[in-house]
């Protein structure tokens, strides 16, 4: 798609994206703003698939993560008073040394892993069809996880429904 | 640079504007950077003013239906009168309601009119006339639509108005429901060009009009006549404009909105107006597919065939009531369009098809 030596101006770009819309997420008083701020972030990681040449993910994942789920949680803060009222504090007085305790696992996390896997680098081109190929594996080899999927979410569905309906009616 | 696209009837002019960038001598990624731009521009200016002339379209169709003249005073029929009006509002000043929420209330319209030009990556134009040919097309277009219904919420809420609140929600609900049967039509046509980019697509319909998938029969025009209906709803247009309603919401999401921001969310209206209709033509009426003329003619021929079928139905039809509006759409158009993508696609596997 795009040379080398783009990509890495993008990727940067793309990466302080969801790092700063990430944190003004779990740091914003308004829940609303919390929300904008999501489907900012869930963009960006959209546009990180893109740079990765893996355009069916990032469709996915704006379709889905932004068209749907950001949509639903935009509608339930709307349908909730409480919510609705503005400048809801999303930290305590021990934010400061969460936020240092948290550091300290996630950045050893990182060093751990860093250290130890070895990163292998795909050795085969990737099909010039990749929709085709991701529907064909969907289809036959993942078919059992893809059906086990979609029975999930219609017991989720169905759970829901079972929830917001009221007794007797 | 390799144009990313074939400009394949434009090309002499694409030719000699990128001669024009490249004689500045700039290094490489940043030469594609202004020529993307430009690309950008070009369709920004492009589209706006076709926004502005759908718009005096529009009120001169429905001043028709309703015996009036409409507009006349600017020009033959008043061609000018909306170039006029958007120049007004310009000017306006902005009014804006001192419980705000700012931030949200003013990046609405911003989002709003961006996420209706994002379409157009992927709208073929004519043949080789697109900006990218993306190889998820279909998907792409679905995809970035949604960023219009979260503008539309963004507005509700930022307004801080129970109108503006409950026109947002309503749009919100309609355009999630109505996305699944679209959806669902439009994958009756990929799985017959066995592909989602929309290049592909049209020159699976090449030749005559018996081509067009509205004529593969029985699926072709089931899925033509449920996805009008689905973008019709998704442009939030009349029958399907309870966002708006002006007798019950006044304006809806809009309503606290004046001046340019105003017309921002009107001139993206229109804009998606078009969007949908160009999806229609290439998707169900063979895109740039035509005889003798020139191919972007065509396309432009049949998309503003489709704007007007739009058009009239604004015209024509009553608005629905919110509980009908999610009736039709679960229990008649879903159900609908799934056994008719379960009909198309194992009529392909069964290879009855021609």
């Amino acid at each position: 798609m795009v040379e080398a030596a783009d990509t890495g101006v993008v990727f940067w770009l793309l990466a302080a994206a969801v790092l700063i819309s990430g944190f003004l997420v779990v740091s914003l008083k308004n829940i609303f703003h919390c929300a904008i701020f999501l489907v900012i972030c869930l963009t960006a990681v959209a546009g990180i698939f893109l740079l990765l040449d893996a355009e069916f993910l990032a469709a996915a994942q704006v379709l889905i993560y932004v068209g749907a789920v950001s949509i639903l949680m935009i509608f339930a803060i709307m349908l909730t008073s409480r919510l609705a009222a503005h400048n809801v504090i999303q930290t305590n007085r021990h934010a400061i040394i969460a936020f240092f305790i948290s550091m300290v696992f996630g950045l050893g996390a990182i060093a751990l892993i860093a250290g130890t896997h070895i990163w292998r680098l795909a050795i085969e081109t990737l099909p010039a069809d990749n929709i085709a190929t991701i529907g064909k594996l969907l289809m036959t080899e993942f078919m059992l996880p893809f059906e086990v999927v979609s029975v999930l979410l219609l017991a989720a569905m169905i759970g829901a429904i079972v929830l917001a309906r009221k007794e007797g009616s | 640079m390799i144009w990313p696209v074939a400009f394949a009837e434009l090309r002499p002019i694409f030719d000699w504007l990128y001669d024009m960038v490249s004689s500045t001598g700039l290094p490489e990624p940043w030469l594609s950077v202004v020529i993307y731009t430009g690309l950008g521009a070009m369709m920004f200016g492009v589209l706006a003013v076709l926004a502005l002339y759908l718009v005096w379209w529009e009120r001169k169709i429905s001043a028709h239906i309703q015996q009036r003249f409409g507009p006349m005073r600017h020009g033959w029929h008043g061609w000018y009168q909306t170039i006029m009006d958007a120049i007004k509002l310009l000017q306006k000043e902005h009014v804006d309601v001192a419980t705000r929420d700012k931030f949200v209330f003013f990046w609405a319209p911003v989002m709003c009119f961006v996420a209706a030009f994002l379409a157009y990556v992927t709208i073929p134009f004519g043949e080789g006339l697109i900006v990218a040919d993306l190889n998820i097309g279909v998907l792409y277009i679905m995809a970035v639509t949604t960023f219009t219904i979260i503008s539309l919420l963004m507005a509700g809420w930022g307004s801080n108005n129970k109108y503006a609140l409950l026109g947002g929600m309503r749009s919100a609900a309609q355009v999630v429901s109505y996305e699944v049967p679209m959806v669902a039509s439009i994958l009756v046509v990929v799985v017959f060009a066995g592909s989602l980019s929309m290049v592909d697509i049209v020159r699976a319909q090449d030749g005559m009009f018996y081509n067009w998938f509205i004529f593969r029969l029985p699926f072709g025009p089931i899925a033509f006549l449920t996805y009008i209906v689905a973008a019709t709803a998704e442009a939030n247009r009349t029958p399907f404009d309870i966002p708006e309603a002006e007798q019950e919401l006044v304006a809806g999401f809009n309503i606290e909105y004046s001046g340019m921001k105003f017309a921002m969310f009107f001139l993206a209206e229109f804009v998606n107006m078009f969007t949908v209709s160009a999806i229609a033509v290439t998707l169900f009426l063979g895109g740039w597919n035509g005889v003798f003329l020139p191919s972007w003619f065509w396309f432009l021929l049949k998309t503003f065939a489709v704007v007007l079928l739009l058009m009239l139905f604004r015209w024509t039809y009553p608005r629905l009531r919110v509980d009908q509006l999610m009736e039709f759409a679960w229990k008649f158009l879903v159900p609908l369009t799934f056994a008719n993508l379960i009909l198309g696609a194992w009529m392909k596997y069964a290879g009855w098809y021609w």
